[in-house]
């Protein structure tokens, strides 16, 4: 179920005054069952992108496929597709809105038609995934904590089964250890169910540790389009766009220069350690 | 002399169920005490849930204590009449940059503040010309906010509290929705504030990295204070954060993992070049480098 973007440009109020490219001439391929971070300063065009994944946004020019089918091509079913791709938006928590739980992840498969015994079924399902116990289904969304209400929303998401999954900075707010737990749930599901996950982060730790694509946006363009080591290797000029690499790589180069024969392109924790002993043969 | 002073703070709440239920009372602040001098830098970590937003809207009055006392300069939150005085002493700032934004033009929304305190006009624009370059925001003076960048928007809204000259800024997680750049634009004026004008910062934040350049860290764990000390201290605590659901820098992370397996590193490293340090010496001293034990 892979999804592409040829020369996608989007343009907001186009011929006045205030026209402005969001994206600009933006190719690039989603295949199935990867995990792809997206990164990119405030206005880089993030959240303008993955809005033209499940067609709501339509490109100026350019043109957007999923299976190889033009989304918006005549008598394409626009309405199906955001059951295929799902997209999970900035503290999704604010948009539950249901009397309980289950009956809020429920909404999705609702409108999916579902009978009410499938569409529990799908709820349950997706719950159990995202780690909601049984004991908090059938209570107000409200009284739940920030963590758990972000769990939910993400649940409410997952029922519809997509075959991607696309969230915008899903952990923003949380806590270091709900941050993990999100991000490691998100991972499993990727495994277990093979679907593609698209993540937007602000976090290049997170992308390190989790993504095995890694696209940068900078100022509507992509810049980088590759795995995280190759792209953080370009600290430099991350850096220009207002972006970082993860504090690994920036240990990792200050090593270097001292002379230590350490792998640079380390970008998690644990790569670090085992090159930093290799380099100091403690094996 | 202490700005701000908790002397066994509580702050309960009670939730009422459906149908007339007993309510339930959450205990979201438990006996606290606690002491900030004034230009001091202090963070606070805490889990979500642990009581540091609570704690925090304590400082300037949002929320008096059910039980035990808070004083703000000298003065006691409970007492309505300095409610006034407090919020001009201690200001706020939150997470959400667009929350915050009062005017369409950057001056005048760092205005509002000394404006509602009735500052005469003069006085009014000589604090927004010196709060706006104190923040570095002094060249968006006529710009409309919403085109600002996130860091830019909290950077106005920091120069909206110190033109109502506070002695005391509380920011509650500032940083949480901002990008790599915005989070450092916002601290570093943070701290270039807390220097060049002594201005005490009570910083909320989970991002361990902005931690280490406080001069103290409170942590907090089911509306109690747990562990008190210097960034160094705190940081040293490895695990028995882990267990309060933080975590602590990556370089410090990585310094433990490496003396778990035998490296001579010290406990509690906080920057890089501590780091690089650490392991220049470990190189150099060759292997009569002497290992430490772990258990």
């Amino acid at each position: 179920m892979s999804i592409r973007l040829d020369h996608v440009t989007y343009t907001y109020s186009p011929g006045t005054a205030y026209e402005m490219h969001a994206l600009k001439d933006v190719s690039l391929e989603l295949p199935d069952g990867h995990f792809i971070g997206i990164i990119g300063h405030t206005g880089s065009g993030k959240s303008t992108l993955i809005q033209h994944l499940n067609g709501l946004m339509r490109p100026t020019s350019g043109h957007v496929y999923f299976n190889d089918e033009d989304i918006w091509g005549d008598k394409y079913d626009r309405r199906n597709l955001r059951f295929h791709v799902g997209l999970v938006f900035q503290y999704p928590e604010y948009q539950l809105f249901e009397t309980d739980v289950i009956t809020d992840v429920c909404f999705g498969p609702k409108n999916q038609g579902l009978s009410e015994e499938d569409r529990m079924k799908r709820a349950e399902e997706a719950l159990r995934q995202v780690g909601v116990d049984e004991s908090l289904f059938r209570k107000s969304p409200f009284e739940l904590s920030g963590g758990q209400k972000r769990r939910v929303a993400i649940a409410g998401v997952l029922a519809m089964n997509p075959d991607v999954l696309v969230l915008d900075e899903p952990t923003a707010g949380l806590d270091p250890m709900g941050r993990d737990e999100i991000l490691n749930t998100v991972a499993d599901l990727q495994k277990q169910r093979g679907i593609t996950v698209v993540l937007v982060s602000h976090s290049m730790e997170d992308v390190a540790e989790y993504v095995d694509q890694l696209i940068v946006m900078n100022h509507g363009e992509k810049a980088f389009d590759a795995p995280p080591r190759e792209v953080f290797s370009h600290y430099k000029e991350l850096e220009k766009m207002g972006l970082a690499a993860p504090q690994m790589t920036y240990i990792m180069h200050a090593l270097k220069e001292k002379g230590l024969d350490v792998d640079v392109h380390a970008t998690t924790i644990e790569e670090a350690e085992e090159s930093i002993l290799h380099a100091l043969g403690r094996e | 002399m202490s700005i701000i002073k908790a002397d066994k703070l509580n702050y309960d709440y009670l939730e009422y169920g459906e149908d007339g239920e007993k309510p339930e009372i959450t205990h979201a602040v438990r006996d606290v005490n606690l002491k900030i001098r004034e230009g001091q830098f202090i963070a606070i970590l805490g889990h979500n849930g642990s009581g540091k937003s609570t704690l925090a809207k304590h400082m300037n009055a949002l929320l008096v204590p059910t039980g035990g006392t808070m004083w703000v300069d000298q003065m006691d939150t409970h007492e309505d009449d300095e409610v006034w005085d407090i919020r001009q002493r201690a200001g706020m700032v939150f997470q959400n940059p667009d929350n915050q934004i009062v005017s369409s033009v950057v001056e005048e929304d760092v205005g509002f503040g000394p404006e509602n305190l009735g500052v005469p006009t003069d006085e009014i624009w000589k604090r927004v010309d010196d709060s706006l370059r104190k923040t570095g925001m002094i060249a968006y003076r006529h710009h409309s906010p919403n085109k600002l960048s996130g860091g830019q928007k909290q950077r106005v809204a920091i120069a909206g509290v110190m033109a109502m000259k506070p002695k005391c800024i509380i920011m509650d997680e500032p940083t949480a929705m901002l990008d790599p750049n915005g989070r450092h634009e916002v601290i570093q004026a943070v701290r270039d504030l807390n220097k060049s004008e002594g201005v005490t910062v009570i910083l909320i934040t989970h991002y361990m990295e902005e931690v280490i350049y406080a001069d103290n860290v409170f942590v907090m764990d089911e509306g109690r204070l747990v562990m008190q000390g210097t960034p160094r201290e705190i940081f040293s605590h490895v695990d028995e954060l882990h267990e309060l659901r933080l975590d602590v820098p990556h370089v410090t992370q990585l310094a433990h993992a490496l003396r778990l397996k035998g490296l001579d590193i010290p406990e509690g490293i906080l920057s890089i070049d501590e780091f690089v340090d650490a392991i220049m010496k470990i190189r150099d001293g060759g292997t009569e480098g002497r290992s430490c034990q772990s258990d």
